[in-house]
């Protein structure tokens, strides 16, 4: 039996972690609230199948470990440098803002000023990278909101070492309050060891691993990498500073080296695992009866994480400007706490700051508001779409409705569809442009234009901006699926407009062809023919040569392409017409070529009028 | 042997802005209303080639189809309007239309239907252009000679700013009714001679023509 002993403590982990995250997922809750159940439960306090020891949580911080190396690693220096002014702006006023909030709440309730900062600063951190993969779920990535966590993101990476930092010479300097020269030697040694570690760093990592990496063993590579992590994270503990410090630096050190993304790959798969066995055994230490022995402590530190997070970032929201749409999404994602809490409050706990009745208090408050995540979202984003419901309703009071009559209308105000408006214009006709992104709409207001809100894919908002009355519905969005969508609505409801199209690709010329548009174009086709004429001309082609060609070319592809219309069900027939007609254009083009050419040679060579024929 | 098909006329209209044309709209606008459109096959050069880009092939089929081409367009610098041009450069091939082999258009008709600013008085010895409207029409002539067609006497309006609803009205109408009387007027008609007479040998015509100048 104890032969396979080993065995059962990777078993029961993975065990756990493979029924628990997926389960978390499904239910929308995110992995690490599934780690965290799972340990709970495998932990001494539900199941009793690990045993509470002290090597389990040594090993879970190598994820931590390995989490703040790679943190450091994907930092570029060049780039914080360039978002300098967002990310120690506004992150800097998230963490520091959220954090002082919460201290003025600790304080306010009598707690010691070290733990009260240690505490909030571990809890103004947020989940940055559920919030990010949130975000690009809602398509928001690109937005000001999108920008401004990342910018909040990466300072708080970048945070994370003075925090982790500090947490260690605070509880240092709060256990000797009298020797206060203790206090400063041991800031000393761990100021040296930074120094030690970026100075050796600058001067021999980068060599080392070459060396390494010639030996062409790629094994050695990953171990080298692992090595490297392991060695500062044991030098930094020797010094009594955390060892995700010299993680963190040791990849900051390596983020602009040439072997940054093979590090990457070489020891994502670690992190990964590591990182949830460090979540696992956070949960398992998670003393549940001290929790349900203080529920109003628990709940009261969740509404006051949350509610005081939620103030501050709200605030910022407002401040920085930030869509209403996005605001939601903005102020919950952040609110709710992240791993860098659990990491600080870990630290705290083995410095002896906070005793693990109140880590376990924490943790369980954090995990509480990852729970509540998916739920206040919601709530959220009801609240928002009321406010802006009436706000638009108002508007639409001030501003004059979509002029009805206007014989053309635009859906899309992007660079395609403001082209179109604008030549109109020129030509004295108003279009009446409609787009449904409410951040760009307020963007060309800005700058003058007048562009409706409104989404051309339902029946009614095109029933209102008056495509019964008009003549031409301009399609101009991006959106392939939208576009066919407002094609069939056209037709099917409004078949005295005339629909002209713009078309990202053959597919959606086909697409849009079928669902009875005839006024088509392939956005890049001119663009493309555009840029041949100029590099024709550049191979030295007469520019009204190379125009000529471009011209033939653009009538032979356009018959081609129509001639191919019918053959769409059929991807044979298509395949067969698309080769032989491909075949065709080119022997077509090169027997104009040659005819021009004969034409030439015989006109040079002369011809006179046959003076000597028949009839003299 | 003439061309049988119905639609045995062509009309080459060439304004490069027919919504603030007057006397070529007029005649376009006539055409279309008479009975005579059922024959006439009309290609508005500007209408078809915006970017002037000249579809060869579908110019010289409507060519080869038609046993009358006609011009229709106004006189601009004493000659014809750019697109118009540009199809005389690039549509009767050499070989094709003229030259060695060149028969496409042989004993074909040609005629010019067009509109001058200057009054008739302006194109005369002593006039403001100093010569006759002929000779301004000589590269028109002599072209329709190449290529072997025969040169009908061309209907102007001279003065077409200046004239009235009823003289364009007019005009339009004696087009439109010679377009249906075609080709019973033009037989009856002699072009008068301008140039030497280098005619194209006369077997290569149609014995349903009359010569021109009475050449045998």
């Amino acid at each position: 039996m104890t032969h396979g002993a080993w065995l059962q403590l990777p078993l029961v982990f993975l065990a756990a972690a493979v029924l628990a995250v997926p389960l978390a997922r499904y239910l929308r809750l995110g992995s690490i609230l599934g780690y965290l159940v799972a340990g709970l439960l495998i932990g001494p306090q539900v199941l009793g199948l690990i045993p509470s020891s002290t090597a389990i949580p040594e090993v879970a911080e190598l994820g931590v470990v390995l989490m703040l190396f790679l943190v450091g690693l994907e930092l570029e220096p060049k780039r914080l440098w360039a978002m300098r002014r967002p990310i120690f702006g506004w992150g800097s006023v998230q963490l520091l803002g959220c954090a002082a909030a919460l201290a003025a709440v600790g304080l306010a309730l009598g707690y010691p000023w070290r733990l009260t900062v240690v505490v909030s600063l571990g809890l103004a951190m947020s989940s940055t990278a559920v919030a990010l993969a949130v975000l690009a779920e809602r398509n928001l990535g690109r937005t000001t909101a999108g920008e401004s966590i990342l910018s909040v993101a990466l300072l708080q990476d970048i945070a994370a070492i003075p925090v982790l930092a500090l947490v260690p010479v605070l509880a240092l300097s709060g256990a000797h309050d009298d020797g206060g020269g203790a206090g400063w030697l041991a800031a000393g040694k761990a100021v040296g060891a930074i120094v030690v570690i970026i100075f050796g760093g600058r001067l021999l990592l980068r060599p080392a691993l070459r060396w390494i990496a010639h030996s062409k063993t790629p094994e050695i590579f990953t171990a080298a990498a692992l090595l490297l992590v392991l060695g500062t994270a044991a030098l930094m503990q020797v010094v009594g500073l955390s060892m995700a410090l010299g993680a963190f630096l040791a990849g900051v050190l390596l983020a602009e080296s040439e072997y940054r993304r093979e590090l990457e790959t070489d020891l994502e798969p670690f992190k990964g695992l590591l990182l949830g066995l460090f979540f696992i055994a956070v949960g398992m230490g998670l003393d549940l009866k001290a929790v349900a022995a203080q529920p109003g402590f628990v709940a009261g530190l969740v509404l006051a994480l949350l509610g005081c997070k939620i103030l501050v970032l709200a605030t910022m929201a407002k401040a920085m400007k930030i869509p209403l749409v996005e605001r939601p999404a903005f102020v919950i994602l952040l609110a709710q706490g992240g791993e860098f809490g659990f990491v600080v409050f870990q630290l705290a706990q083995s410095n002896g700051m906070i005793d693990a009745v109140q880590n376990s208090a924490l943790v369980a408050a954090v995990a509480l508001s990852l729970a509540l995540t998916p739920l206040l979202l919601t709530g959220g984003d009801r609240l928002m779409s009321q406010k802006l419901a009436r706000r638009v309703a108002s508007k639409r009071k001030e501003a004059p409705p979509p002029p009805p009559g206007a014989p053309i209308i635009i859906a899309g105000s992007g660079r395609y569809g403001q082209v179109v408006a604008r030549m109109l214009r020129a030509n004295g006709i108003e279009a009446t442009v409609l787009d449904h992104d409410s951040e760009a709409i307020e963007s060309l207001r800005r700058f003058g234009w007048t562009v409706y809100y409104g989404d051309a894919t339902r029946l009614d908002m095109l029933k209102t901006a008056g495509a019964a009355s008009a003549r031409i519905l301009v399609i101009a969005i991006d959106d392939i699926g939208m576009s066919i969508e407002i094609a069939e609505l056209a037709r099917e409801h409004f078949p005295q407009l005339t629909v002209v199209a713009r078309a990202r690709n053959v597919q959606h010329y086909y697409q849009l062809h079928e669902a009875g548009v005839r006024h088509i174009e392939r956005e890049t086709f001119d663009s493309a023919l555009m840029s041949a004429r100029s590099v024709l001309e550049l191979t030295g082609m007469e520019p009204h040569a190379a125009r000529r060609q471009a011209m033939r070319f653009r009538r032979h592809n356009i018959e081609v392409l129509d001639r191919m219309v019918p053959l769409q069900g059929d991807e044979n027939a298509l395949i067969a017409a698309a080769k032989l007609g491909r075949q065709q254009f080119e022997q077509l083009l090169a027997a104009e070529r040659e005819a021009e050419e004969a034409h030439r040679r015989a006109q040079r060579t002369g011809w006179d009028r046959p003076d000597a024929g028949p009839a003299a | 042997m003439p061309d049988s098909s119905p639609r045995d006329i062509l009309v080459l209209a060439a304004h490069p802005d027919l919504a603030r044309s007057h006397a070529t709209r007029t005649v376009l606008d006539a055409l279309r209303a008479s009975p005579a459109a059922g024959r006439v096959e009309l290609r508005d050069l500007y209408r078809l080639y915006p970017d002037f880009h000249i579809h060869i092939d579908a110019e010289q089929h409507a060519l080869e189809a038609a046993r009358l081409v006609i011009m229709l367009h106004p006189i601009y610098w004493y000659s014809m309007p750019a697109l118009q041009k540009l199809w005389l450069d690039e549509v009767p091939r050499l070989g094709w239309a003229y030259g060695p082999g060149g028969t496409a258009l042989h004993g074909k008709d040609f005629w010019l239907v067009a509109s001058t600013g200057g009054g008739a008085e302006a194109y005369a010895p002593g006039g403001h252009n100093h010569h006759a409207i002929e000779e301004f029409l000589l590269p028109y002539l002599q072209s329709a000679r190449t290529c072997g067609m025969n040169y009908l006497p061309p209907q102007i309006l001279h003065g077409a700013h200046r004239a009235t609803d009823a003289e364009i009205t007019a005009h339009a109408e004696l087009f439109v009714k010679r377009l249906e009387h075609y080709p019973a007027w033009c037989e009856n008609l002699a072009a008068p001679p301008v140039g030497d007479e280098d005619d194209v040998a006369l077997d290569e015509r149609p014995a349903l023509f009359s010569t021109i100048g009475g050449a045998e």
